[in-house]
Order: structure tokens, then C-alpha cells, then sequence
């Protein structure tokens, strides 16, 4: 990019999905970068087009028709401005390949393995199946794997530097003898990531250069004690960039068109993410739920976590979030009856027909039921996969005798957490904020008090890359008008039997105004308090129940509002919905109307 | 703000379909530039390498993996049948003899001194690609394969499950709303692809099976019987090499589902006509739609050419089908554009049209939930 950062007047930024592809215009207003406004159109990978760029151009068209100014000349974004039209900058982001599928391999499955897949996951790629030496497959089988699955890559790691060698070779000659050939194009070169023991390297060369597109890093465990997946995962980023994203229709055009690389979507709001946590010094968990993926991030103690569920999304996902979930777990969310082969065939008709919306409101209901069930599962992956090194010995005290878990356990930690940010359409274009707020409790849970926030028009991506190029830019947009903050959540842990006290909160704001509110267990409730408007809460709960210093212990806190106000969610953790189905339907009914989630009918 | 539009299924009386017909892997063409070829004909074929097999010789003959070498009685890139003996080893005078046999018939392909391992690769396996439908070939992929050209009627699916089928149509419904019963499907449908209304019934798809049907057509499918066909829930949707015995094409969607007239009346007219169809689908990036194609043969050239093009977008008066409840499947005529943001009942504020269907009456349509009805 030649241009100088300050001079940069006018920005456009996309981000092409696997649905919908989204362009915002931000300009300097005086000082200071401001969203100006936002266009979108579906995707074009499909027939007739079968060109990223086109969705662009459609995109911006949108914007074009919104301000009556021009940012397309000769069908490409025009990067050079004369008086209002054109723009100085012009960044993407792109998930429109659907993610990448990838295989990983390492030495022991629970060790190395397990490494290696966390750098994959970690740097956005769908793990398709984790080979190891003692996955207790037949070689045969594991080389048929590898064929039938036609990874876009493949990670290879195993051994400690100065360790086993024979097992890699061993991997590596598997990887060799199935030949393994890309999804996409013919005579074009798989590429293998080697990151493994340094004394193994010659080996692995001797066996897969030639026949595979080999790319050697440091090794993502070089001691047992002691992960170094950065270097894995900045190269699984490099050859995604070089080699499978290029792949998907049109996007040679669009690298073309960018100033500077198109960035997978993932990263960009993975690093949106670690701002949050850096700027303010807190602990943040943010999802990002698209149409064919949901990514989760996690920073707690300054560890940052990003996890991809490469299957679970909104649209050409959303059959499978019904797959893993099962039906009886998406009703449970869903305040009225239906037929469960109604359901089913309304979900497949949203996979076959992926930028359709919700024109009812019991559609919506129901497509916010899926979102929360997706949002559960790539929660669940996340928190699975966050978690402390295998295979170190862990010093344990009396108190932790009965926690012990076989291993590492999960770094996520509800009760620490301080604010929860959701990005992405169903989240984003809720109709009611509220809405967003209640689809984020239900399928996060988090515990004690959680600020709350959401992107206002999902263009977290977009910041996201922006980032990179124009931080100022990237910051003010991000602060006036992407987040959106809800409000503080507080959810005490614990159970009792429904209709018991659970909680007295009592809020005193800055004006002296003073409210008090006591919940019953198995009630949701809600206090406004305006946007950054700041109170004083004294929260005690009952004996049974827990908001962060221990059960029956009352907090004295500073909170801030949001625009749902502070939600108090008496549902109890573990939450558990009512069984019964009648009485689940009466429960969600008087939730729904408690936070006035939507319109009375 | 004509942007935001989601094109439609192609369907077309005439059109120029070209097909990319290509091995997986380099091999030979057996045809060239100008031949008039039939889909069952086999355009190209290669041999894929056979799978691959190891056994870990060092260990079985206990030695050093170092010295498996001198052991080996059949050399690299020698072949062996099954229970050959590749290697062995002699001790104590010849006394005792430690041999290693073929666990397949196969080449050896590579010998390990480092693990001791001996990859076997078994015997090629044949691949070959046919035409597809009834053809020209108009361009061939040194190595690869061809381009195949043919004067068709063509329709895209929705979703399909199945592989590649070619066989005469054979219309069964009368109507593009009717549920055909099993009575209906009979011994002489064997080799066919068959024309329903607007549901296959699990009853229907097991008799079509039963009398040998290559494959049937109809408006929907339920996603329970999608289930009970497959034997499990289709997650992701990637389809087409499903061995359920014929292959299915849907063409609006999941739910009983009336055929889009234009699309029935057209199948309706090619009874008995030869039909090729995939039901191969893929529901992700590069998607790929299940195709219906009927050649129209011989004496129907001098027709101007109608390939796949982009389409002009949505304005008034464009035909559109509407993707999603509550009028889903409903067909009508864009009458307004407004430019501004509607409030719908799910208070979503987006951007509509307003659609006159076939009775007359209208109503407000999100632009994302109507497709343009290709011409």
C-alpha cells in the first residue's frame, strides 16, 4: 500500500461471506472516522456468476445508491478519489470459501495430535480427521482417509525436538503413499505443513518434497512442557492465503482489487477481539456466527483462544446445527408448537436456499431457537479445546481432588468473564437488541455479572482488517459505532426449587435515583439502566446461589448500562429448562415477556 | 437498488448445455474434436493408483530395520501375488527359516530402512469417464478429458441425491400438484426416470427402486424421508455418490411442493425423450445444483445460442418465485420496488418488493425471499 496512512479520507471495507457480502463506507469527519453506511448482497459463488467480485460490486452498489455517489467505474472499486467519489483505501476480509478443511497428523493422538490441532483450529481451519500413530487405525485405513477426504492441507507434526524420528517418518510415508490430491484443480500441489522435531526434517523432506507443496516451521511442541503453535498457525494463514483461497471463483480478481491481503474473516475478528481484552484489560469471550461458521474467541489471562466450528452456522450450516443438536433441543427454545417434520423441512429449505430471511415472526422465533443451539455447540467446542497443556504435571492441592479431570482443563472460566460480544447476522440484525442479549445468555450461560455487547451492524470483520492498515480508522468506528453495548448480565450460580428467593439487587444511580428488586429462582427480570450510564449495585444472593465471591456472599459494584438495561437471569446455573413441555412454553412465554423480547400477538 | 437479488434455477426450453467432462487424474482421451457421441460412451480413462497396504517386515522377521534390505526376496517396483514370500531370513545353518508373505497380490513400492515398514500397492484400479448426454465433443483437455456440447432443454434442481443416470422420460403425474401413489409406478417404468408431482413418498421411491426406475423428478421431498433414505441426518449437504438404487431431483424444495408449471409442462412435453440427470449436489462454496438435461437430437440446429448469462436483476414486472414462508412456492409478477426499508412482522426492517400473484392478489415480499424465474 503506497498511500500514507493519514492522508486516508475514504474507506471502503467488505467482507465476503459464505451468504451475504457486506461493504461499509468510513470517512474522516473533522478528527475523527465515522461509518457512513453499509450495503450488502448475496454472494456470488454460485452459478451464473460464479465471481466473488461480483457480490462486491453489488455490495457497493448498494452503497453507491445510498449516498448518490460513485465507487465503481469499469466494473472494479474505483482506488484513486476525485472530489466525492471514489476512496482512498479499499480492504476486504473473505469467508466465502466456506473455511479450510484440513487434516492434521502427529505422534501420539492426545499430545502432539492434539497440539496440532489446536494450531489448525487455531489459525481457522476445519479439522476433517486427526491422524496419529496410535489412533489404533490400520495404516491401509488411515491412507484411505486422507484420499477420500481431499484435504485443501495437511499439518504434520509429532515428536519433542531431539525425540522419536520413526514415527514421523512413518506419518510421512503414509502421507506419500496416498498421494493425497486437493479439492480443488487438477495438478496442483497439496501443501503439507511440517511442524515437528528439528532431527526430523531431512526425513520428512526426503519423503515429501516433490510430491507435495512441503513447507517446513519450528515445531509446535519442541518440549512436552510447552506449545509454539504461533508459528504453525502464521503459516497455515500464509498457505491459506496463497493457495486455497485463491481457489474459490473470483477471488484472483478480488486480491487484485485489495491495497493490502484479503484476510480470512476469522483473523480479523479474532483481532478485534484481543483489542477489546488489551485495551481494558479484561477477560473476553466474542462469537462471530455466520452462515457457514462459527468462530468463538476467548482471551482470559491475556491467553487468546480462537476456535472455527466450520459446520455450524445459519444458513448453509444450519441442517447440520439441527444434526448435532437434535430436534428436541431446538424446540426446547421455541415458545409455541410445531410439527417436528415442519421444522425439519423449514431448516432444510434455509440450507438450500441460504440468503432467505424470516418473514414471520414465529420463523424468527425459530431461527433464534437454531442460533442459540449453535451457539451452545461452538461454545462447547471452544471451551473443550482452550485448555491447558496435556502431558505437564499439574501440582493439586486437597481442594482440587475432586475436580480432577484427566488432563488440562478448559481456560474458560464463566464466573471471571467480564464481557461476552457477539458479531454476526442473526446477532447483528436481530430486531430487538434485546433479542441478541437473550440468544448470547442462552447459549454462552454466563455466570455471575457478564457485561454484554453486541456488533451493531456486523462489520467486525471489516475493522478487523482495517486494523492492519489504518488502526485509527479501525478504533473510532469501532468505539462510535460498531460496539453496541447491551448491558451487565447477572446470573447467579446455583439451583434451588423454582418459586424459592434467589437474589435482591438494589441499584443506586448517579443521580440518586435508587431501585430495588428481589428474583424468585426460575424468573428473568429487567432494570434499565441507559447506555455508559454508571450505578452502584449491592447484590446479594441467597444461600444456594453464587455471583462471584462465594454462595449467600453479597457484591458491592460499580455497573454500567446498556441499551437492554441490566438483565437478572434467576434461571439458575446449570440452567436447566423445564421438562415439561407445557410448563417449558409457559416458562419461555413469561421470560420473553419479562424483557420484552418480542412484540405481543 | 437492484442489487440484492437472488437468481433463480435455470429452466430452458433450448439451450446450448456444455458439460466439463474430466478423469480425476491424467490419462487418455479416447475421443477427439467433432465426434457425435452417445452418454453411455466412454470418453476418457486412466488407472488410479491401487490402494496401499504396509506391513512392517523388520518386526516380522525380527531384524534390524537397516537390514531389511538383503532380506527382501522380491525387489522395489517388483509385484508378488498373495501369500508370495517377499522376505526372508535364514539362521542357525539355514535350520530355521523366518519368511514374510503377501498379505495382497501388489507392487513393492517402497522399502524403509529407517521403521522397517514395506508399503505393497495393489493392482490399478480402472477409472473411466462417460459423455454424460447425447453430444458433440467440442473440445478435448489433452490428458484430461472433454468438453461435451448439445442442443438441450435444460433444468436445474434444487437439491438431489444420486449419482450420474441417462434413460428415457417417463411422465407419471398428471398434474405438477399431484402425490402419486405406489400403484402407480409399474414394471415397464424399469430403465426410466420418472416424473412426479410435488412429493416422493418413501412408498413411491421404494416401488420406483423395486421395478429398476434410474431416477425421479418431483417438486419436494420431505426431510424425514431424506432421513430414512440416506439412514442418517444430512448435515452438510454434499451429495452424489449416494447408492440408494436411483437418483432424486428436487426442484422447489423440502415439504410437498407443487412444480413450478413452466418446469412441469416442459418435462411434460419430453415423455419418452432421452434424459440425462445428476443429482449430484453441493451446498457450499462453488455450489453444485442437480441438473436435468434433454437433448433435443438431431435436425433442431440453427438456433441462436442461450448459454447460462447473468441476469438483468429485479424490476418491475420480472417473474419471481417466492423462497420462503409464509408463500412459499407462490408465483407471481414484481409490481413495486420501494427504495426505503419496510417494517415486516418480525420487525425486521429490510428491503422488499411487492409481488402480484396468479389470483391477483398482492402482497409485500422481502427482496431476499423471491428468486428470478430464468429464462
Amino acid at each position: 500500500m503506497s498511500k500514507d496512512p493519514e492522508n486516508i479520507q475514504s474507506i471502503i471495507a467488505t467482507d465476503c461471506g459464505s451468504t451475504t457480502t457486506k461493504a461499509i463506507l468510513i470517512e474522516k469527519v473533522g478528527d475523527e472516522y465515522r461509518l457512513v453506511v453499509r450495503g450488502e448482497a448475496p454472494t456470488t459463488v454460485e452459478a451464473p456468476f460464479e465471481d466473488v467480485t461480483r457480490g462486491v460490486l453489488n455490495a457497493v452498489g448498494e452503497v453507491e445508491d445510498l449516498t448518490g455517489r460513485t465507487f465503481i467505474k469499469d466494473d472494479r472499486i474505483l482506488t484513486t478519489r476525485e472530489g466525492k467519489d471514489g476512496v482512498d483505501l479499499y480492504v476486504s476480509t473473505s469467508s466465502a470459501g466456506g473455511g479450510l478443511q484440513m487434516m492434521v497428523a502427529g505422534v501420539v493422538k492426545e499430545m502432539t495430535a492434539e497440539s496440532a490441532q489446536r494450531a489448525a483450529l487455531g489459525a481457522g481451519a476445519i479439522v476433517m480427521d486427526v491422524i496419529a500413530s496410535n489412533d489404533k487405525r490400520q495404516p491401509h485405513e488411515r491412507i484411505q482417509r486422507v484420499r477420500a477426504l481431499r484435504p485443501d492441507m495437511i499439518l504434520l507434526s509429532g515428536g519433542i525436538d531431539g525425540g522419536t524420528t520413526t514415527h514421523v517418518a512413518e506419518l510421512a510415508e503414509l502421507i506419500a503413499a496416498a498421494d493425497p490430491r486437493p479439492r480443488l484443480g487438477v495438478g496442483y500441489q497439496l501443501p503439507v505443513i511440517f511442524a515437528g522435531n528439528v532431527d526430523a526434517r531431512e526425513i520428512v523432506k526426503d519423503r515429501l518434497e516433490g510430491k507435495t507443496s512441503l513447507d517446513i516451521t519450528d515445531n509446535l511442541r519442541p518440549v512436552l512442557e510447552r506449545e509454539n503453535l504461533q508459528p504453525a498457525r502464521l503459516r497455515i494463514q500464509e498457505q491459506f492465503l496463497e493457495h486455497v483461497m485463491k481457489q474459490a471463483p473470483g477471488y484472483g480478481n478480488l486480491l487484485k482489487w485489495t491495497m493490502v491481503p484479503v484476510m480470512p474473516t476469522p483473523a480479523a475478528v479474532g483481532s478485534i477481539m484481543q483489542l477489546i481484552a488489551r485495551e481494558e484489560g479484561i477477560d473476553v469471550v466474542g462469537v462471530d456466527i455466520g452462515g457457514a461458521t462459527t468462530d468463538v474467541f476467548s482471551v482470559f489471562g491475556e491467553v487468546f483462544n480462537r476456535t472455527v466450528s466450520a459446520n455450524l452456522g445459519m444458513s448453509y450450516s444450519i441442517s447440520n446445527v439441527l444434526a448435532e443438536a437434535t430436534v428436541p433441543n431446538i424446540l426446547r427454545w421455541v415458545p409455541f408448537d410445531v410439527d417436528e417434520a415442519d421444522l425439519r423441512n423449514r431448516v432444510k429449505n434455509k440450507m438450500i436456499r441460504p440468503t432467505t430471511i424470516p418473514q414471520t415472526l414465529e420463523d424468527l422465533m425459530i431461527e433464534q431457537a437454531m442460533a442459540r443451539e449453535a451457539l451452545r455447540l461452538a461454545f462447547d467446542q471452544h471451551k473443550l479445546l482452550a485448555v491447558g497443556l496435556k502431558g505437564v504435571q499439574q501440582e493439586r492441592t486437597i481442594s482440587d481432588t475432586f475436580e480432577q479431570t484427566e488432563s488440562g482443563g478448559t481456560l474458560v472460566d464463566m464466573m471471571a468473564l467480564d464481557i461476552l460480544v457477539g458479531s454476526g447476522g442473526v446477532l447483528s440484525h436481530a430486531p430487538r437488541r434485546v433479542q441478541a442479549a437473550f440468544m448470547i445468555i442462552d447459549g454462552f450461560r454466563p455466570e455471575g455479572i457478564t457485561q454484554l455487547a453486541v456488533d451493531s451492524i456486523f462489520m467486525m470483520p471489516q475493522l478487523g482488517v482495517l486494523a492492519q492498515v489504518q488502526p485509527k480508522a479501525a478504533l473510532e468506528v469501532f468505539h462510535k459505532d460498531c460496539l453496541i453495548k447491551l448491558g451487565p448480565c447477572i446470573a447467579p450460580r446455583g439451583t434451588a426449587k423454582a418459586g424459592t428467593h434467589c437474589l435482591d439487587v438494589k441499584i443506586e444511580k448517579a443521580d440518586g435515583s435508587k431501585e430495588e428488586m428481589s428474583v424468585n429462582f426460575g424468573d428473568m427480570a429487567v432494570i434499565p439502566l441507559g447506555v455508559d450510564e454508571k450505578a452502584r449495585a449491592t447484590i446479594s444472593p441467597s444461600r444456594r446461589f453464587d455471583v462471584g465471591l462465594g454462595n449467600g456472599k453479597e457484591i458491592h459494584t460499580d455497573i454500567y448500562g446498556g441499551v437492554v438495561g441490566i438483565i437478572i437471569d434467576c434461571r439458575g446455573r446449570p440452567l436447566a429448562l423445564p421438562e415439561d413441555r407445557e410448563e417449558r412454553v409457559r416458562k419461555l412465554t413469561e421470560w420473553n415477556k419479562a424483557l420484552g423480547v418480542y412484540p405481543e400477538t | 437498488m437492484a442489487h440484492a437479488y437472488t437468481p433463480g434455477l435455470k429452466v430452458s426450453s433450448r439451450t446450448i448445455f456444455r458439460k466439463e467432462r474430466r478423469l480425476p487424474l491424467k490419462g487418455e482421451v479416447l475421443v477427439k474434436v467433432g465426434d457425435t457421441i452417445e452418454a453411455e460412451d466412454v470418453i476418457a480413462r486412466t488407472e488410479l493408483p491401487g490402494n496401499v497396504q504396509t506391513m512392517n517386515v523388520a518386526n516380522k522377521l525380527s531384524v534390524l530395520p537397516e537390514d531389511i534390505e538383503r532380506h527382501m526376496t522380491v525387489k522395489l517396483g517388483g509385484w508378488a501375488d498373495k501369500d508370495e514370500i517377499i522376505a526372508e531370513t535364514k539362521t542357525f545353518f539355514g535350520l530355521f527359516t523366518s519368511r514374510c508373505r503377501m498379505p495382497v497380490g501388489g507392487t513393492i513400492e517402497s522399502v524403509s530402512s529407517i521403521t522397517g515398514q514395506v508399503i505393497i500397492r495393489e493392482k490399478a484400479i480402472p477409472v473411466e469417464v462417460n459423455a454424460f448426454v447425447d453430444g458433440k465433443v467440442v473440445e478435448v483437455f489433452e490428458n484430461e478429458g472433454v468438453l461435451m456440447e448439445t442442443d438441450a432443454s435444460f433444468v436445474q434442481g434444487i437439491f438431489g441425491v444420486g449419482g450420474e443416470v441417462s434413460g428415457p422420460l417417463h411422465v407419471v403425474a398428471s398434474r405438477p400438484d399431484e402425490v402419486l401413489t405406489p400403484g402407480q409406478i409399474t414394471p415397464d417404468m424399469k430403465g426410466k426416470i420418472l416424473l412426479a408431482g410435488s412429493l416422493i413418498t418413501m412408498e413411491v421411491f421404494n416401488k420406483a427402486r423395486d421395478v429398476g426406475a434410474k431416477g425421479i423428478i418431483a417438486g419436494g421431498l420431505g426431510d424425514a424421508d431424506l432421513r430414512n433414505l440416506l439412514g442418517y441426518d444430512l448435515g452438510v449437504a454434499i451429495t452424489g455418490s449416494e447408492d440408494m438404487g436411483l437418483t432424486l431431483v428436487v426442484t422447489e424444495g423440502f415439504g410437498q411442493m407443487t412444480m413450478a408449471d413452466k418446469t412441469f409442462d416442459l418435462l411434460k412435453s419430453k415423455d419418452g425423450v432421452k434424459t440425462s440427470m445428476s443429482g449430484a449436489t453441493q451446498i457450499r462454496a462453488g455450489v453444485i445444483r442437480p441438473e436435468i438435461v434433454i437433448p433435443l437430437g438431431k435436425g433442431t440446429g440453427g438456433m441462436s445460442e442461450d448459454v447460462l448469462k447473468s441476469s438483468s436483476g429485479l424490476t418491475i414486472g420480472t417473474a419471481v418465485r417466492v423462497i420462503r414462508e409464509p408463500y412459499f412456492g407462490a408465483i407471481g409478477k414484481v409490481t413495486a420496488l420501494p427504495p426505503e426499508l419496510q417494517v415486516l412482522k418480525s420487525e425486521a426492517k429490510v428491503r422488499v418488493l411487492e409481488v402480484e400473484f396468479g389470483d391477483g392478489s398482492r402482497s409485500v415480499i422481502p427482496r431476499a425471499n423471491v428468486e428470478l424465474i430464468e429464462d
